[in-house]
């Protein structure tokens, strides 16, 4: 899991560390972005995703990434969990150059995903049957120690008794709900979730941030959240990211303080409806800042 | 439900009616059965001449179906494989369109020429035909993943094999029996063309000899058996890939099982 300290300077100086060592890295963080730029296409239609972005995250964080359409969150998603390349700079995970060391991470995103011809429980095991220190005891331990699990998470989440459903059976929230088992039911190091309570009504996503917290809490995985609420955000949040677009870049970064357990009451006080205003004005400025920004806009 | 009873009665009528009015057409004015025998002429023939039938009958369902198991099976193997990967699927696509817009009667007389008249040009060409429709339902199914679900399986570092065994093989079930619907159809046409260009026994066969003689009952009575067998064989590969994939037509009867 998490590596011992070996070499923790996180001095700007070293960006362009050896790439015949990718192993020394800063130990205290679980992920990390370091001047790392995503660009699309090539010549003329070249888009800019993400602009010379360095972001610390250190093991157990809660991490929101919040801003306006288009300003690379959940570029930074994918980076993270090797489903694309930086075009320039270095992703670490775990201390290693990401996709060097198998990393156990669970993933969620605004849709569910799940596999219709599945059961619940199936579904939810999916992972147990695809991750090393699971896959090989899958076939033995499904009926007995791996079921258990997965019908305690489910029951964590309120989805006791429906492992044997399948998904059309199941509301919206509640196939939100088995997604997040789904994600977390290999105890992963790193959780990346992609906007997960987007399509939901309000009183559902409060239930789920509610629950959300509680698996963050008891389980304590490194989590990278994309989301545009910024209520979720500052309930679910120890650090929110605020980012711009075109070119993507990391334009605020607060520590939230809020004692945990936290509760919906809170986000009414005044100061996260403080917190709130100030990342909201922080995005609008994001939003509307004239394109004159460094960059001329590339279009085909 | 009530609705669906009533469909269901109707259409037992028309088809129903369908005969009766044949009959009845022919009786009022008095056709010949030389020109159009009636259905219950057509009937009476099929009964009595069943035995000789037989082996008939007997022949082109053992060359459609042989026909159609190896088709499927070369046509899943090449569909997986070029719904697996993009380039294959480049590659191999205007081909595939080619060969599958040559009229597949065509082909009859190559095969004769290989193989001589009798079974294997009739099991090659129920083959070729089915070929085509399992090929770009498979294609397509496994084409049709969802990118997210894709991206699920990549951070759990799945291999491109369990991608393709966990979740692009099941979601491409639902078009492969669809397709398996047309295919069997597909290749019962392509084995009774073959046997009525080039074979000494199957349906077919027994229909062109009956028309040469202008024992026209006998003709129809091999089109009653050759609807009858088609029918047969929709149904049951309907009935498999209800069975199989209800989850892809949840909601309706499958619901709350």
């Amino acid at each position: 899991m998490s590596t011992v300290v070996k070499f923790a300077n996180p001095s700007p100086a070293d960006t362009g560390s050896d790439p015949e060592q990718p192993q020394i890295s800063h130990a205290d963080s679980f992920v990390e972005l370091e001047d790392v730029t995503v660009t699309y296409g090539r010549g003329k239609n070249v888009v800019r995703a993400l602009d010379t972005t360095t972001l610390r995250v250190k093991a157990g964080d809660f991490v929101a990434l919040v801003g306006p359409s288009g300003c690379g969150k959940s570029t930074i998603l994918k980076l993270v969990g090797h489903l694309i390349g930086a075009s320039s700079g270095y992703v670490y995970v775990a201390g290693r150059e990401v996709g060097a060391e198998p990393v156990r991470i669970g993933m969620a995103f605004q849709n569910p995903t799940l596999l219709p011809w599945l059961k619940i429980r199936d579904n939810v095991m999916l992972p147990l049957k695809i991750v090393p220190p699971f896959r090989g005891e899958y076939r033995t331990k499904r009926k007995t120690e791996f079921r258990d699990r997965c019908d305690a998470l489910l029951k964590q989440v309120g989805l006791d008794g429906f492992g044997d459903k399948y998904p059309w059976q199941l509301s919206g929230g509640m196939l939100q709900r088995a997604s997040l088992c789904r994600a977390l039911i290999h105890d992963p190091q790193l959780l990346l979730l992609d906007e997960p309570f987007g399509a939901l009504d309000q009183f559902t996503r409060e239930e789920l941030w509610a629950i959300m917290q509680e698996l963050w809490m008891t389980r304590k995985p490194t989590v990278l959240l994309v989301t545009h609420d910024l209520r979720e955000a500052g309930y679910l949040a120890n650090r929110i990211c605020v980012m711009r677009a075109r070119p993507g870049q990391i334009i605020d970064d607060s520590q939230i303080e809020f004692p945990r357990p936290r509760t919906m009451a809170m986000t009414y006080e005044p100061e996260f409806v403080a917190l709130n205003q100030r990342l909201r004005e922080l995005i609008v400025e994001a939003r509307g800042a004239p394109a004159a920004s460094a960059i001329p806009e590339a279009t085909p | 439900m009530n609705s669906n009873v009533r469909r269901k009665i109707a259409s037992a009528f028309l088809i129903f009616g369908f005969f009766v009015l044949w009959e009845l057409l022919c009786l009022a004015f008095h056709v010949s059965d030389v020109v159009l025998p009636r259905p219950s002429q057509v009937i009476y023939t099929l009964i009595v001449r069943f035995p000789a039938m037989w082996p008939h009958i007997f022949q082109t369902v053992y060359t459609t179906l042989l026909g159609f198991v190896l088709g499927v099976s070369i046509g899943v193997v090449i569909g997986v494989f070029i719904g697996w990967s993009k380039l294959a699927y480049d590659v191999a696509y205007p081909m595939l369109v080619g060969f599958s817009s040559i009229p597949k009667v065509a082909v009859v007389p190559i095969f004769v020429l290989y193989f001589g008249a009798g079974t294997v040009p009739a099991v090659l060409t129920a083959l070729v035909m089915c070929i085509f429709p399992v090929v770009v339902n498979v294609a397509t199914g496994l084409a049709t993943t969802e990118p997210e679900l894709e991206d699920v399986m990549k951070t759990l570092r799945a291999s491109r094999f369990d991608i393709l065994w966990n979740v692009g093989l099941p979601r491409a079930m639902p078009y492969f029996f669809a397709s398996l619907k047309v295919a069997v159809t597909l290749s019962f046409v392509g084995s009774v063309i073959a046997e009525t260009v080039a074979s000494n026994r199957g349906i077919g066969n027994l229909m062109m000899i009956a028309s040469a003689s202008f024992d026209v009952p006998l003709v129809y009575a091999g089109l009653f058996v050759l609807a009858g067998l088609g029918i047969a064989l929709y149904a049951i590969f309907s009935l498999v890939e209800a069975r199989v994939t209800g989850w892809a037509h949840r909601k309706t009867e499958f619901a709350m099982g």
